[in-house]
């Protein structure tokens, strides 16, 4: 199983490497979206300073959206479905390398985006360590639920539609507890992180789960 | 298409029973409803608790059939529990966006708003979004086997996320001050009247969603059946297209 998600997941990340979708089209995208939010909050009046948390986990939600659509996007691309299904490769390792490969695209692009609020926003960033541990904790559950509703969605001519409409309410808890867990740890109480991080864990590990025994059967019939 | 369609279930006598059952019980819960003296803050309002709790029940009734059924047709692949998930998630949508509307139509005079970010409202508004989501995801996909395993996948994920979607959305709200337009739950200091509108109200919109579900799922086998006579009648025709020109070549 983990050698075949390691094969899965070098050759999405290769792909990405080669092709520079993300980092010429994903990465730009989300730097557009925080630039749109300070137009529509007014900057001169401290609610983007506010707000940054949120607004932060928004644009990730966004762009994990586009990164889930393109992992399978380069998989629906000359019958390569059918391929993967017949490649012999354990579905539990397919599950864990596409979703590891959206996980470590993700990572990297948060770790901008940070970069990209403290400049844009006026951030200070603070307990690094508290703002890595949800960054890992939010990313695997956006990753996990994001390639099993990504394999739902698979097979269909609306899948760029639909996606998103199964995909967003799911996350809305990711959302939730990463925005407070980031609050609590830029205010520097970091005892308040505690009750969130545990929800993102638990998030991460019910659709890691879904997805280890699910991914074969959608894969299967989508 | 790997499972022939089942002959569809006529309208049985169960059927009318629960139909005509559902009628007299609804009936009633609104006469109940109707007659309820009105109270001093919530004045006429107050009338909706004989309609507005009976419909969350029956939404989070819908959620429970639909997750039990999602498992009996990936235990045993039966299409009648396919039919039944997906008649019992969006007789759900139904009964959650009915749970939304009438709360919503409480709350502008009693809280003088439309919309209140509450842990409740919050997790119902999320559940309509996840229940629409799975019907549409339904409605683009094939009939057959892999429809209702994709189906029944969804539905258990939509169960799953559920007591992760209340709790999260109730620490989300408890981080702030307790909202002060928060209702008092009206069942506790309720009159008896309320009281028995709701239960009649609970008891007929529970028999509503079962009469509900039965024609729905009578509705998908028969919609099963009609995709099976079409796919027939086409293989049928592009049989007849062929032969002719197989005799030329002949």
């Amino acid at each position: 199983m983990w050698s075949d998600a390691g094969l899965v997941a070098g050759k999405d990340l290769r792909i990405e490497l080669r092709s520079r979708v993300a980092l010429n089209q994903v990465l730009p995208f989300s730097f557009v979206v925080l630039v749109l939010f300070a137009f529509a909050l007014d900057p001169d009046r401290g609610v983007l300073e506010r707000a940054a948390p949120g607004l932060f986990w928004v644009a990730v939600l966004l762009t994990s959206l586009l990164a889930t659509q393109r992992s399978f996007a380069v998989e629906a691309a000359d019958a390569n479905r059918d391929r993967l299904r017949m490649s012999g490769l354990d579905p539990a390792g397919l599950f864990l390398g596409k979703a590891g490969a959206v996980a470590v695209q993700l990572l990297l692009l948060e770790v901008l985006l940070l970069v990209g609020i403290s400049f844009l926003y006026g951030i200070a960033l603070r307990s690094f360590g508290l703002l890595a541990l949800t960054c890992v904790l939010a990313t695997l559950g956006l990753a996990a639920a994001g390639t099993v509703y990504g394999v739902m969605a698979f097979g269909l001519r609306v899948r760029e539609t639909l996606l998103p409409l199964l995909v967003l309410p799911v996350l809305a808890p990711v959302l939730l507890a990463a925005t407070r867990s980031f609050e609590a740890a830029l205010a520097g109480a970091p005892r308040e992180t505690v009750g969130w991080l545990g929800l993102l864990a638990a998030f991460a590990a019910l659709y890691t789960v879904v997805g280890l025994f699910g991914f074969g059967p959608l894969l299967e019939e989508s | 298409m790997t499972t022939p369609p089942t002959p569809a279930p006529a309208a049985g006598r169960a059927s009318a029973v629960l139909g005509w059952a559902s009628l007299v019980l609804v009936g009633a819960t609104v006469g109940l409803g109707l007659v309820l003296p009105r109270t001093q803050e919530q004045a006429e309002y107050s009338r909706l608790i004989a309609v507005h709790p009976p419909a969350a029940w029956a939404s989070y009734v819908a959620v429970g059939v639909a997750a039990v059924a999602a498992i009996g047709f990936l235990v045993t692949r039966r299409g009648g529990w396919d039919r039944v998930t997906i008649a019992s998630l969006e007789v759900g949508a139904v009964f959650t966006a009915i749970t939304l509307a009438t709360g919503s139509i409480w709350g502008r005079p009693t809280w003088g708003v439309w919309w209140e970010w509450d842990a409740r409202l919050t997790t119902e508004a999320l559940l309509l979004a996840v229940l629409l989501g799975a019907v549409a995801l339904r409605r683009s996909l094939a009939p057959g086997l892999g429809r209702g395993v994709i189906t029944s996948v969804a539905a258990l994920a939509t169960v799953g996320l559920l007591p992760v979607v209340h709790f999260s959305v109730e620490w989300w709200r408890s981080q702030h001050q307790a909202g002060t337009l928060l209702a008092p739950d009206p069942a506790t200091n309720a009159d008896n009247p309320y009281i028995v509108a709701m239960l009649v109200g609970f008891v007929a919109f529970s028999v509503l969603f079962a009469w509900m579900v039965v024609q729905r799922v009578r509705i998908e086998a028969l919609e099963e059946e009609a995709d099976g006579i079409v796919l027939d009648r086409a293989i049928a025709e592009r049989r007849a297209e062929a032969s002719p020109a197989r005799g030329v070549t002949a």
